[in-house]
Formats: C-alpha cells, structure tokens, sequence
C-alpha cells in the first residue's frame, strides 16, 4: 500500500475548474451507502408557503409581546447627569464588560477586529473533508502548537484576572486535548468530539465566552461596574 | 360565480398578465415561470431540495431574520410619518406616540421588539450555519456576506438606539461612541465624522437619522439581495451528508 496517490484532496468552489468529485471512505466511516431521499419541490408555492407561515408565526409571537411589554423610555436626554452604570445595548454588553477588564485599546478596539478577522476568514482554513479525527495526522505537532497557544491565552487572561472566561476557556481547551489520547473504546460522544475539525472548537470557545460575557455585563453589573446579584433590590 | 373562479378570472386578464406572465395553472411549468418571470423571485431557484426544507436544517432562521427585516421595514416607515430627528422634539415625538397617537406605542413596541428579536435571531443563524457546517466551500463567500449582514444589523440596531433621545438612549451611544476613540490614529477623526462632533448632540442625532433610516437599509438590501442569489448560485442548501435513519 504505499504506491504514491494519483490524485489530492482538496476542495474548490469553481466547478468549472475542479468538477471531479471524490468520495472518502475513512477508516471510520463505512462505505455503505443508504439511498439519499433527494427529491425536488417547487419554491412557488412551497417554500413560499413555508416562509409565509414561518414569518406569520414570528409576526404573531411579537404582536404579542408588543402588546404587553412597552419599549422602554426614560428621561429626556441630560448630558449633565450620567446614570450610574451607563450601559449600551445588550448585544454590546459583553464588549463593555471586557473593557472593565481591558485598557481600551485591547478591549474596544484589538479584540473586537480579531474577532471580525476570525469570523470572516473561518471558511477558508482548516476544512478538514475528509472528517477523519483531527488529532490522526501531525498529533505531535498540534499538540504543541495547541497547547503553547492555549497556556499563552490562559496565561494572558490571568494576567488581567478575566476568570469569567479563563474557566470556560479551560474547560473547552480541556475537551478538546481528550482526543489526543487515544481511548481504547472511544464512545460516540468521544468519536464525535475527535471528528470535530479546530474551527469547531474556536467557535464553540467564542460562543460560550460570547454569551457569559453578555449576561455578566446584563445580569450582574451596577453602580460603578461592581458586582451585584441580579435579584438582589436597586 | 365562486370566489375561486373570479381569482382566476382575474388572473387571467389582459392587464395581470401583463404584470404577471406566468398565468394560471398548477403544473410545474407555470409554477417555474411563477419564480422566473419575477425579478424579486427570480433570486431564488425554481425547485429545491424536499429535504431543506425540514425544519431541523435551517430552524428557519435566515426566513426569520428576513421576516424581522422586513415587519423593521414597514413599522420603521410608520415611525417615520411621526418622528423628526432634532433635539428636544424626537423626545417629544415619543411622548405624542405614548398617548396621542393612535396604537403609537403598540408600533413603537414592535419595531424596538423586533430589532432586538433581529439581532438575536441573525446571531443564531450564523451559529446554525456554522454548526450544520454550511459554511464550507462552495458557500465560504456567501458566509463572508453573511458576516457583512450581521455588521449591518448591529449597525442599524446601534443607530436606531439613539433615535428616542431619552437618557437611556443619549448614555448608551456616548458609552459605544468613546471606545471608538480608543483606535490608534484615526479614532478621534472618526468619532467626530461619526458624531458630527466632540459630543453626542444634535449633529450626531441627525446623523444616526440618516444612517439609520437611509444608508444602512439601502446597503442592507443590497447585500441581503447577493446573499439569496448566492445560496441559489451555490446549489440551494447544505443540506449535509446524512442519511435518513
Ligand atoms: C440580515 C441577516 C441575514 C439574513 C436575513 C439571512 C437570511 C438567510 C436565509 C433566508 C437563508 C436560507 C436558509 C436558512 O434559513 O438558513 C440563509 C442562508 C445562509 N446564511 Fe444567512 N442571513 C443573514 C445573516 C447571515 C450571517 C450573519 C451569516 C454568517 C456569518 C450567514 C450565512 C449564511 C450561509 C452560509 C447560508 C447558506 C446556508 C446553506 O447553504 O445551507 N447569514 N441566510
């Protein structure tokens, strides 16, 4: 078995260029294949029909929101007197909450691009196709790359004491390493957590960062910033 | 004569077919035509797969955030026969909507509903995408536009946000407005092109105004209308690789 490929695995979006598709049969997978239902429908009426009911359903859910919960207005703008704490909307929170960590030039400005840069070049790296685990090839290698990229990071969290997401960060690193050793039987949950390509681990590390961020900067922030207990009386 | 039949009389008549080629009929040529002959329509395919449908691929979140963009569109132009964009009277057109016109409160509620359900939803698409692993190649630009779509939403959210000139409003935008003179060189410069000032002010208000009821919409259709085109043009939707159990 050691006769050289006579072709490469790739993936390209011209199909005028590359119109050969290849299938894999990893040593997980096994090549039978069931019959794929691939029927046609028509969009007019029947995805229309679907969108229609969707968007109807959406329409009605926040009529009746609308109609018991009024938007918020408070005082006429006053330039002279700030609300202690002074928050922006809730999708910003998170952001806010990492300049009370951050100077702002790392906070507002540093952090927020990597994180566009990162979303916008996410499809074009790391595809990994051919679905087999991602530690099976260069294990030594990502290992130390991996692992000196996390304890940097953990590193640089500690230093500005940003615990809310060195914790998760930890735990998703952690996961994520588990597949480097090998389990004699690895389970389901365990194959599928090592099929899982590194962009799959970023984003999932994004996600849960994103989202305790937000409800820390929502949930448990007053006056100056302080912590506060979401119930506890104004 | 029935309802039904006078439907088809109609849309049989020289005038709608004028409007509308397709004409009547259910076989799967008109229905085609249906989606051809329309410019809006035509961004979509003709047929897609029965399995994209199901419910479980997209959760119908990309339809869900078009239904917000488009129930932001009409209720924002509703807000527009009432509101000017000046200091104090946006306040005060607030106040006429809470007790002097009529459902004004009720049409502000779903327009603000709806932005913040927007944000939400268009954030869960894009993690949708991501997990369901749609945006892999041939569909990396379309995720690329889809980034674009999601700055916008923020955007048009952001600005809207200072439209009330309430407390709520003026310190939120002041707090988001001074991190960007956190960028190195050009921060400051921004702000006051932004602000059209040092402060948040009347300047900056109209300027929000038409960010947020001009600029953003048009280029949020703009690139709405690529991103529709492009799932077409990218074979319909990931729909996986999985079988049916
Ligand atoms: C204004 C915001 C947006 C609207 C109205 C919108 C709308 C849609 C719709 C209706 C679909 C069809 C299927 C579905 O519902 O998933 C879709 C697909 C898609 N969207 Fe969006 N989208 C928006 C933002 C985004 C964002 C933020 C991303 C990612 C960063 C994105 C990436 C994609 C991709 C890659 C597809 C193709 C999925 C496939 O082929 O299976 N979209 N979008």
């Amino acid at each position: 078995m050691s006769e050289p490929k006579d072709f490469t695995a790739s993936m390209d979006s011209d199909s005028h260029r590359t119109p050969v598709r290849v299938a894999f049969v990893t040593r997980r997978t096994s090549p039978h294949v069931e019959a794929r239902d691939d029927k046609n429908v028509m969009t007019y009426p029947e995805v229309l029909l679907r969108a229609a009911v969707a968007v109807e359903v959406l329409l009605l859910g926040l009529v009746v929101w609308s109609l018991f919960w009024d938007a918020p207005l408070e005082g006429l703008a006053d330039p002279m007197l700030t609300p202690n704490p002074a928050k922006a909307p809730w999708y910003f929170l998170g952001l806010q909450e990492l300049l009370h960590y951050f100077p702002p030039v790392v906070g507002g400005v540093i952090i927020p691009t990597l994180v566009v840069m990162a979303l916008i070049v996410i499809p074009y790296f790391g595809i990994n196709i051919e679905a087999e685990g991602f530690w099976i090839k260069d294990r030594e290698k990502k290992m130390r790359v991996l692992g000196s990229v996390a304890v940097a990071l953990v590193a640089f969290l500690a230093w500005f004491n940003v615990y809310a997401v060195l914790i998760p960060t930890v735990l998703i690193a952690g996961i994520m390493f588990l597949g480097a050793f090998a389990s004699p039987k690895p389970g389901r949950l365990r194959r599928w957590l090592d099929s899982k390509p590194l962009s799959f681990w970023i984003m999932s590390w994004f996600l849960t960062a994103a989202i305790i961020l937000t409800a820390i900067g929502t949930f448990f922030r007053g006056a100056g910033w302080a912590w506060v207990m979401p119930w506890s009386a104004e | 004569m029935k309802l039904s039949e006078a439907v088809v009389g109609v849309r049989n008549s020289r005038v709608w077919r004028s409007v509308f080629r397709a004409g009547t009929g259910d076989t799967n040529l008109h229905r085609s035509l249906a989606v051809q002959q329309n410019v809006f329509m035509h961004l979509a395919s003709v047929k897609v797969r029965r399995r994209a449908l199901d419910f479980g691929v997209t959760w119908y979140l990309g339809t869900l955030s078009l239904g917000c963009f488009l129930i932001l569109v009409v209720t924002g132009i509703l807000l527009m026969l009432y509101y000017h964009p000046s200091v104090p009277q946006g306040y005060a057109d607030m106040k006429d909507l809470q007790f002097v016109v009529s459902a004004g409160v009720f049409l502000r509620n779903l327009h603000r509903w709806s932005a913040h359900a927007m944000v939400l939803l268009v954030f869960a698409h894009m993690f949708k995408v991501f997990y369901r692993g749609a945006y892999r190649p041939p569909r990396e630009f379309n995720w690329v536009v889809g980034v674009v779509l999601l700055m916008l939403t923020l955007f048009l959210s952001y600005t809207g946000y200072l439209l009330p000139w309430d407390q709520l409003a003026f310190w939120a935008i002041t707090v988001g407005s001074n991190i960007m003179s956190a960028v190195p060189l050009m921060g400051a410069k921004t702000r006051f092109l932004i602000l059209g000032g040092n402060t948040v002010n009347a300047n900056a208000l109209l300027r929000f105004y038409v960010l947020h009821c001009v600029i953003l919409p048009l280029i949020a259709v703009v690139f709405l209308a690529v991103h529709f085109w492009r799932i077409r043009k990218d074979g319909g939707l990931h729909t996986g690789e999985k079988t049916h159990e």
